[in-house]
């Protein structure tokens, strides 16, 4: 966490952590839907997520991407095997806490927006607020702030409507990362804006992670997915990993780089190619064993 | 440009929550989202509400005006009873001759006096000295001190009440009822008309037009109490009593006093008593037709509840991704529920509020058609409202648990 990120207070208080701490730790997961039949929408994977990496997950349609995107983001709970975000055991969890963690830990922007349709750009900011702990005379403020953080903090009074398709994602992402969460969860962000729009808020997502922000983004379009530093394809509920393994020692300690424009992309494999680097093995190569 | 993640470690994270207060800011703007629709919604549980409030009212205020009538006169009218008499086994009258005056020194007495039915083994009142006309129906004889006729409030249709003149000579004279007149050919006073009870001759002095507290004046004979007493002496079954008309409200406290001071010497004798209450009269007012209208209010208020939970669980299957995004947000099933609960719940106390004061309004707009007074339990103004909010409630149970049950990751998708 270095460069133009952390504030001093955030900065102070994450000194005396090792950097590249695991967010999200998959450890055998599985999903399988009951049938009749019975469906494995996710083979057993194990995964680890470090703090301040961006990911890309990629993969066709029924390919197992929402299950894994529903099971990273605690709206499923894994058939098998378990889940860990910031090291809590969230897969058997009660709902109390995994409800306590989706509103703490994870941030959501998806494909369609979901912005309420009938309020502000800021109120649609501060619905994040409202199930979260923390004082609600600070809301409006924080809320302000996560809206100019992705610039959109002079249209903080405008209704969806009145904002175009890129504005209005810009929005879902401040309300994503208004309660600070530990990883920016983001299906499909670009699935509804056109190429222009599409390279806007990549320029975005990438401001952001230059800032800190720990990005999982899953996506069709190989673009979005090529600037990440690890890409994962999914086919039949198996997950296949291209990553430049340079850039992330196994120990973890990313160091992205600050404040140097656009990291250099990884070579984007085309979805369905044969993976370049397939881990095999234990989850400490931080590939995925698919035992 | 300082927003950095939290990073955390594995510290517990603290539970995701609803306020109160945000929790009634969304519910709000969820039923404001589509305000058309929730005015609509809020129209079945408006009617219910509204006319049962109207119905409960009307009956209240309609019984209210019976028992005002009942009242004057209620207010207005004591007994003095002839208890020692009863318990004695000779025949006597423990009223003495100058109750009527005794009664009258009593601080809001307007009149008083004393009678009894003066009672004969056979008809004993005919218009011919002779005897019986075959068709003659038997007339009830009434003894009374002159201050009776006044306390009955007897109005004359012509010649003249029986005074303490004729009291004190015990003279025979009668004041006949206007029907009595009738079956015994008296039709005028010209030329002193007589009557003959029991053989006895009488003068027929006034005819009676109306009598509003005895109306058994009014049918029959009256002659003076004195003039009963030499006659056929004092009344064997039933005994003599006191009619007291009283000024408003004193009808109790007179009650109490008149013993006292007509038989200070043994106010045992006596026992006074106001006028019966009216009180199951009143309850009797408002039943078979009351009861159809609240079953048409409860109609209502069932078909409003319908309403209610129609609209809320349309508004569930309409929102579920909205209900997916707030589960992603952090809400927990109850908070979804909840706030779907508190959405019905809202419109179901709006809804009872609106129509609580609309049947109030109806109330006195027929209160005022009416010259009534208009009479309305408050409970019933505030507990509307609340059987409202309780109709909105139960309607929002299902659609509130069909909420909470959605799994996020389908809600989201839709």
């Amino acid at each position: 966490m270095t460069g133009s990120g952390p504030a001093p207070d955030r900065e102070a208080r994450d000194a005396g952590r090792p950097p590249g701490e695991p967010v999200i730790r998959l450890t055998s997961a599985a999903f399988t839907y009951r049938g009749p039949p019975p469906v494995a929408a996710l083979k057993p994977t194990s995964l680890v997520i470090y703090s301040g990496e961006h990911v890309a997950i990629t993969g066709p349609s029924g390919s197992g991407k929402s299950t894994l995107l529903n099971l990273l983001g605690l709206l499923d709970k894994p058939t098998q095997g378990s889940i860990e975000i910031d090291g809590i055991d969230v897969g058997a969890a009660p709902e109390r806490e995994r409800a306590a963690v989706r509103a703490h830990r994870i941030g959501f922007v998806f494909q369609s927006f979901h912005l309420l349709p009938y309020r502000t750009s800021i109120e649609n900011v501060m619905l994040a607020q409202v199930y979260a702990d923390g004082p609600r005379r600070r809301r409006y403020a924080a809320a302000m702030s996560a809206l100019a953080q992705v610039g959109l903090d002079h249209r903080a009074h405008a209704m969806p409507t009145a904002l175009s398709g890129g504005e209005r994602q810009r929005v879902a992402i401040a309300r994503a990362l208004v309660n600070r969460p530990s990883l920016l969860m983001c299906d499909e962000p670009t699935g509804n804006l056109d190429s222009a729009t599409t390279l806007e808020l990549i320029g975005l997502l990438e401001t952001l992670h230059r800032e800190g922000t720990t990005l999982l983004v899953i996506t069709h379009n190989p673009v979005v997915a090529g600037r990440a530093q690890r890409q994962i394809a999914i086919r039949d509920g198996e997950l296949t990993e291209f990553s430049q393994d340079t850039m992330l020692p196994p120990t973890g300690a990313p160091a992205p780089p600050a404040g140097s424009g656009v990291p250099t992309p990884p070579p984007p494999p085309p979805e369905g190619r044969p993976p370049a680097g397939r881990a095999r093995g234990d989850e400490d190569t931080h590939g995925f064993p698919d035992g | 440009m300082g927003f950095p993640m939290g990073r955390r470690g594995p510290g517990a994270v603290p539970p995701s929550r609803l306020r109160f207060r945000d929790l009634g800011n969304e519910a709000l703007a969820g039923l404001l989202q589509r305000p058309g629709r929730s005015a609509l919604t809020l129209l079945g549980v408006m009617l219910g509400i509204g006319s049962f409030v109207a119905i409960v009212g009307i009956a209240q205020t309609a019984s209210g005006q019976i028992g005002k009538q009942f009242n004057v006169l209620q207010a207005t009218q004591a007994y003095v009873f002839d208890v020692g008499a009863a318990q004695s086994s000779h025949p006597a009258v423990d009223f003495p001759p100058n109750a009527d005056a005794l009664a009258e020194r009593i601080h809001g007495v307007v009149a008083a006096g004393v009678y009894w039915p003066v009672l004969f083994k056979q008809a004993a009142v005919s218009g011919f000295a002779g005897g019986f006309l075959a068709s003659q129906h038997a007339i009830p004889v009434t003894a009374a001190s002159p201050g009776l006729l006044a306390a009955a409030g007897v109005k004359l249709r012509t010649g003249t009440l029986f005074s303490q003149f004729h009291e004190t000579r015990a003279q025979n004279v009668a004041v006949i009822g206007s029907s009595a007149a009738a079956s015994l050919g008296v039709t005028s006073l010209q030329g002193q008309p007589a009557i003959f009870i029991d053989g006895q001759p009488f003068t027929v002095i006034g005819i009676v037009a109306s009598s509003q507290r005895l109306p058994q004046l009014d049918v029959g004979v009256t002659v003076p109490a004195s003039t009963a007493l030499r006659l056929w002496g004092a009344p064997t079954q039933v005994q003599a009593q006191m009619l007291i008309h009283t000024r408003i409200g004193a009808a109790k406290i007179v009650a109490e006093q008149a013993p006292v001071a007509i038989r200070p010497d043994n106010p045992a004798l006596l026992k006074g008593a106001a006028a019966p209450s009216v009180a199951q009269l009143q309850r009797g007012v408002s039943t078979s037709l009351n009861s159809l209208f609240l079953t048409l209010a409860g109609i209502a208020l069932i078909v409003g509840a319908v309403g209610i939970a129609n609209t809320t669980l349309v508004a569930v299957l309409e929102r579920a991704g909205e209900i997916g995004l707030r589960r992603a947000l952090g809400a927990r099933p109850r908070h979804i529920g909840v706030q779907f609960l508190t959405e019905s719940t809202a419109l179901g106390l709006f809804g009872g509020l609106i129509g609580a004061s609309l049947g109030v309004l109806t109330i006195l707009g027929v209160t005022l058609y009416r010259h009534w007074t208009a009479l309305l339990d408050p409970r019933i103004v505030v507990a509307a409202p609340l059987a409202g909010a309780t109709v909105g409630l139960l309607a929002g149970l299902y659609p509130a648990l069909r909420a909470s049950l959605m799994e996020p990751a389908d809600a989201l998708r839709r």
